[in-house]
């Protein structure tokens, strides 16, 4: 049940830090999963290993997510996620790559990871390292121009052992993305860039994991269509939830929603 | 100073693998050689400053020394939130060398001009800050920062400057270099103002007035010590470097001074806190905003 137990991770670290963003932490959970626990070639046991996968979650504001994530895969207990955005804790909001193993890149101001993680393919082709590397972006992050930098520099290079996936959940701090910068035509974009991109359904745990085992010579994208607040009736697809966190009526609404959910879910 | 710095870097890169150099398209005639060399060692990323510095820290994550070259505004500012996040606060073995110090760039233009570049480098932590004045110091600088953890900052002049010490100089990351022996004034220096306070030095001999020409090639870490002593001594204290008067060298010799508890004379010279909308090159601009021998 670990896609249950990271939703309620998440839930309950938005509640007792009263902290925001349990929205775009939701929409990532499937994405998260399915690369920790499927495709990644990662160790929990030496994070540090050189020829890691490694994964960049550039959009930071999800990392209760990430850390929800590593601890289910056994990067550290469970019991450090009581430690999320509260005095005195080791989780910062923002992820911060010396909080805990299994974290490869400090991120919270949008744009970077994907440079960052060039660099990293970069490192790993000259070094003939088999790491793969995996960038997950926001589809609003989409809005800085760094990130296109990024792009064009990939597909000049050929990088095929980085693959970036963006979490295109249509919602961005202020309201609907195409209303704020139009991106209808995302997978187009990317496209004209030289990438190799793919649209799946970022909860299809068949269809991701499916496009992620795919191999391609070019840099690739996954665009990946989730619903913001994804599981929880009251929070799919609502803006407020990108700041909002759960009071203890609505934590309870939404665990019991979960169980009801994965009650006879089989993994 | 740039020629000393890409063929000590070229020296260094041929024993030491890890040595990656980048540029964001600028550097053309000065590192073809390196590119010539090694290939795969050299990336242009194209006019994307903010790419060149993500691209530099995921190399230095994965144990590459990387080194960024660009003009100075362009290395520092354009991308100074990249350096902020993936270079500083990573605390990655990131190098960012730039050139054209203060009006080097002169006729170019106050795009070209980099006079708030020590301030903005020597705020962030984890950051060393180092603007080497003569060859020497910047051949000595390049190859200790082979080896130096973390993240730096090398303000080189650009070309030909004259050589000013001995061959023999010591030169480290951190410490001041007397230059000239005198009691009457101390004068620190750093970066492209080192000959100038050379020369000044020399006029000020030929009236008998014996003045201590001191260079400073790293701003941060400062020489403390090298400051206390002088302020213990009660030795007058001049700074001059080619950047605003805000943030540079003579603000942080101030800092010391200002909490040591004496009294002594102290003078910044510097640029005013304003943008320069002269034409000319760096000797002309040099003389049209202040940069001149003080009567002392």
């Amino acid at each position: 049940m670990y896609i249950k137990n990271i939703r309620k991770s998440i839930l309950k670290m938005t509640h007792y830090s009263k902290s925001s963003h349990v929205g775009t932490c939701l929409s990532i959970v499937d994405i998260l999963y399915v690369l920790y626990f499927k495709i990644l070639n990662v160790d929990p046991k030496f994070p540090n290993n050189v020829t890691r996968d490694k994964f960049i979650l550039s959009k930071g504001h999800g990392s209760a997510a990430l850390y929800a994530v590593l601890a289910e895969k056994g990067f550290f207990s469970k019991d450090v996620l009581k430690q999320y955005y509260i005095n005195g804790g080791v989780l910062p909001g923002h992820l911060d790559m010396t909080a805990v193993p299994g974290i490869e890149l400090s991120t919270g101001s949008l744009g970077h990871g994907l440079s960052v993680g060039v660099g990293m393919a970069i490192s790993n082709l000259v070094d003939r390292n088999p790491g793969n590397i995996y960038v997950l972006l926001g589809d609003g992050e989409c809005n800085e121009g760094s990130v296109w930098e990024a792009i064009m520099f990939a597909s000049h290079h050929k990088l095929s052992n980085i693959t970036a996936i963006v979490d295109h959940n249509n919602l961005q701090g202020f309201g609907r993305t195409e209303d704020i910068i139009n991106q209808k035509n995302l997978a187009e974009r990317w496209r004209s860039f030289e990438w190799e991109v793919f649209e799946v359904d970022g909860h299809s745990l068949i269809d991701l994991e499916k496009t992620f085992k795919i191999i391609s010579n070019k840099p690739k994208v996954i665009i990946a269509h989730t619903i913001k607040g994804k599981g929880i009736s009251f929070m799919e697809n609502k803006l407020e939830w990108h700041y909002k966190s759960p009071n203890d009526e609505e934590l309870n609404l939404a665990l019991s929603e979960l169980d009801k959910t994965y009650e006879n879910y089989f993994y | 100073m740039r020629t000393t710095f890409i063929e000590t870097l070229i020296d260094e890169a041929e024993q030491d693998e890890r040595v990656f150099l980048i540029t964001p398209d600028l550097g053309f005639s000065v590192l073809e050689k390196f590119q010539k060399k090694f290939p795969k060692r050299f990336l242009n990323v194209g006019i994307a400053e903010q790419n060149a510095i993500g691209i530099a820290s995921g190399l230095a994550l994965s144990g590459k020394i990387v080194y960024v070259y660009s003009i100075i505004p362009f290395i520092t500012m354009r991308c100074f939130e990249q350096i902020r996040i993936d270079v500083a606060y990573l605390n990655a073995n990131v190098r960012l060398v730039g050139v054209g110090a203060g009006l080097s760039y002169g006729p170019q233009g106050a795009t070209h001009h980099a006079i708030e570049d020590i301030g903005l480098m020597r705020a962030l932590p984890n950051m060393t800050v180092c603007c080497p004045g003569d060859p020497l110091e910047a051949r000595e600088i390049t190859k200790a920062s082979i080896n130096y953890k973390g993240p730096m900052y090398i303000r080189l002049g650009k070309n030909n400057e004259p050589r000013i010490h001995k061959p023999d100089t010591q030169i480290t990351i951190g410490k001041a270099v007397e230059v000239t022996q005198g009691d009457y004034l101390a004068l620190i220096t750093t970066s492209n103002t080192l000959e100038l306070g050379m020369q000044w030095v020399k006029e000020w001999a030929n009236e008998d007035l014996q003045v201590r020409l001191i260079s400073m090639p790293t701003v941060k870490p400062i020489d403390k010590e090298a400051i206390f002593n002088l302020i213990q001594e009660g030795i007058p204290i001049y700074t001059l470097e080619e950047h605003s008067i805000i943030g540079g060298l003579g603000t942080a010799i101030a800092e010391i001074i200002a909490e040591s508890d004496k009294k002594i004379k102290f003078k910044r010279i510097g640029l005013p806190d304003s943008f320069s909308h002269n034409v000319g090159d760096q000797k002309f601009l040099r003389e049209k905003l202040g940069l001149i021998k003080p009567l002392i």
